[in-house]
Order: structure tokens, then C-alpha cells, then sequence
């Protein structure tokens, strides 16, 4: 067995048990924490592939931003997590039975020899000074042009979208209204009330303000 | 010797275990989410591990863009569920049957 083998299979076993820990953990805070875990395993597996932009990314996009994001919601929200995890045991030997099945018959068909995965033969590793940054860059910005602009007005789109969303208007904001200021009319603001002159009072007013 | 048909297997039974909590965690939105996202992550090592074995880096572009994808796809989610607890004061997926679907 080689050095990348035993890492292989201690990196597996590491991403297989935090993430059963994500879907079993009773509180959602650990659930997000072993997602952490999960995902720092697997950008060690991506290593192990010889992408090193995409395990890194992974770890600074989805470890640095969306699950700090995930954290922040978590800890935000009050729930009763107890009433959430009701009939989660009820359901375990059925859902249980057929994720095996499912891990089952895929592991079957790409183990089998019939597919022919097991061809592939490995490729020799890369020269060290090869950059996959590099490569994924020239790529991305010639070949795949068009879909980088797409990705970019994607994550325009979902700024803008999370900040529709969650945005309140706040009670105490003294910002103009012009749309309100403009369709103003002059009879919803003076009111000209007729009255009959009436005498001045002298003998009142004078005993109102007393001589200095 | 490791070979291609490690890491797929590897990618199914995580596949298979998210599925699992989708199954299991069918009231909590948060872990159902999570979810979502490990799914993605297991689709994400096939697309590296065929990537490796076929010496294409469309492969890796093609991981770029679902996590590009993914992550506007899970802050749109959590965005959504803040407002929905603040209009609704719970985020279990029986109490929202406002739509009538």
C-alpha cells in the first residue's frame, strides 16, 4: 500500500463519519461545524487529485463564507429542536435500508469489471513546477468566457436577492418619500376656515398682560 | 494503487448518506440544506476524480461553476429562511403549507 493509498483511505473515513455526524448531530450548530470537517476532508481528497485551486477555493468559499453564513443563521433563529426531530428513529430503518441499497448497487456497477473504471490507468504525477491555477485561468478566460460572465451575474443575482429578501424598512427613518412628496395637493395641507370677526376685548386683553 | 473506482465509490456512499438525511431530517430545513450541499459536494468529487483519470480540466471548470451555483443557491435559501421565521416563527416544513401545493 502506497503513502497516497493510506491517505486516501484515512481522508475517506474521516469525510464518511462527519458527514453521517452532519445528518445524525441532534444540535444544528455541531451539524454545521462536522460540515466544516467534511468539507476540509474532502478538499484533502481534491489534493490528492492535483487540483489544488479547486481544493482551496473550497475551503475559502464554502468553509470561510457559506458556512459562516450557516452559523450565523443557525445561532439567529430560536427553535425547538426537539419538536423538529420528531419521527427522525421512526423513519431510520426504512431511509437506512434503502441508502444502502442505493451506496449498494452503485458501488456494484462502477466496481464491476464490466465497467472498466479500473483501466484507467493512474496518471503519472505532475512536473512541480506545473501550475493548475494556471491552467484553469487560460481555460476560464478564453474557452469558457461566456459561462465565467454568466457565473459572475449569478452571484450578482443572489447579493441582490438576499438583500431584497431580508431588508426591513426601518420605523425611524427620516428618509424622503418623493413619489409622496410630489403627489402632494395643496388642500390636504391648509385647511381655510370662515369665521365671523368678532370685538376685540380690551378690558381682557389688558388684565392678560399686566403692566410692567 | 488507487484507481478511479475508489474515489466514485467513495462519492456514492456520500451520496447515499445525504440522501439518508434527507430522508431522516424531513421537518429541519437547516439540516436539509446541509444536506443539499453534501450532494453537491459528492457530484463535485466525481467531476474532479473523472477529471484526474481523463486528463480534461473541463472537468474542474464545470466544479467552479456548481460552486459558484451553490453558493448563491445556499445564501437565496438562507435569505429565505430568515424571512420565512420572522413572518412564521418556526422553520418546520410541515407548518408551511401557506401555498396550498
Amino acid at each position: 500500500m502506497s503513502f497516497t493509498t493510506v491517505v486516501f483511505y484515512i481522508l475517506s473515513a474521516i469525510l464518511l463519519l462527519a458527514a453521517f455526524r452532519v445528518i445524525t448531530a441532534k444540535n444544528p450548530v455541531h451539524a454545521a461545524l462536522f460540515l466544516v470537517l467534511s468539507f476540509f476532508t474532502a478538499s484533502g481528497l481534491w489534493m490528492l487529485l492535483e487540483s489544488e485551486f479547486l481544493a482551496i477555493s473550497l475551503v475559502l468559499v464554502y468553509v470561510g463564507a457559506v458556512m459562516v453564513l450557516f452559523l450565523f443563521v443557525v445561532m439567529m433563529l430560536d427553535i425547538d429542536i426537539e419538536k423538529l426531530r420528531e419521527g427522525f428513529w421512526k423513519n431510520f430503518p426504512l431511509a437506512g435500508t434503502i441508502a444502502i441499497i442505493m451506496a449498494g448497487e452503485m458501488a456494484l456497477i462502477l466496481g464491476s469489471p464490466e465497467a472498466g473504471l479500473h483501466t484507467y490507468p493512474a496518471r503519472a504525477p505532475l512536473s512541480a513546477d506545473f501550475s493548475n491555477v494556471r491552467e484553469l485561468g487560460v481555460l476560464m478566460y478564453t474557452r469558457y468566457m461566456y459561462a465565467t460572465e454568466l457565473a459572475s451575474v449569478v452571484l450578482l443575482l443572489a447579493i441582490v436577492a438576499a438583500i431584497a429578501l431580508t431588508q426591513r424598512q426601518r420605523k425611524d427613518s427620516k428618509a424622503m418619500n418623493v413619489s409622496e412628496q410630489v403627489a402632494v395637493r395643496a388642500v390636504d395641507r391648509v385647511r381655510i376656515v370662515k369665521m365671523a370677526a368678532a370685538p376685540v376685548d380690551t378690558a381682557a386683553t389688558d388684565e392678560d398682560q399686566p403692566q410692567a | 494503487m488507487l484507481t478511479l473506482t475508489h474515489f466514485l465509490v467513495l462519492a456514492a456512499i456520500l451520496f447515499a448518506i445525504s440522501v439518508l438525511g434527507i430522508f431522516l431530517n424531513r421537518k429541519n430545513i437547516i439540516v436539509l440544506l446541509m444536506s443539499i450541499e453534501l450532494m453537491l459536494l459528492a457530484v463535485n468529487c466525481n467531476f474532479i476524480a473523472f477529471s484526474h483519470y481523463l486528463s480534461d480540466t473541463a472537468g474542474q471548470i464545470f466544479v467552479f461553476f456548481i460552486l459558484t451555483v451553490a453558493a448563491a443557491e445556499s445564501a437565496i435559501g438562507l435569505a429565505i429562511l430568515v424571512v420565512l421565521f420572522r413572518n412564521l416563527r418556526t422553520i418546520n416544513v410541515e407548518d408551511l403549507g401557506s401555498l396550498k401545493g
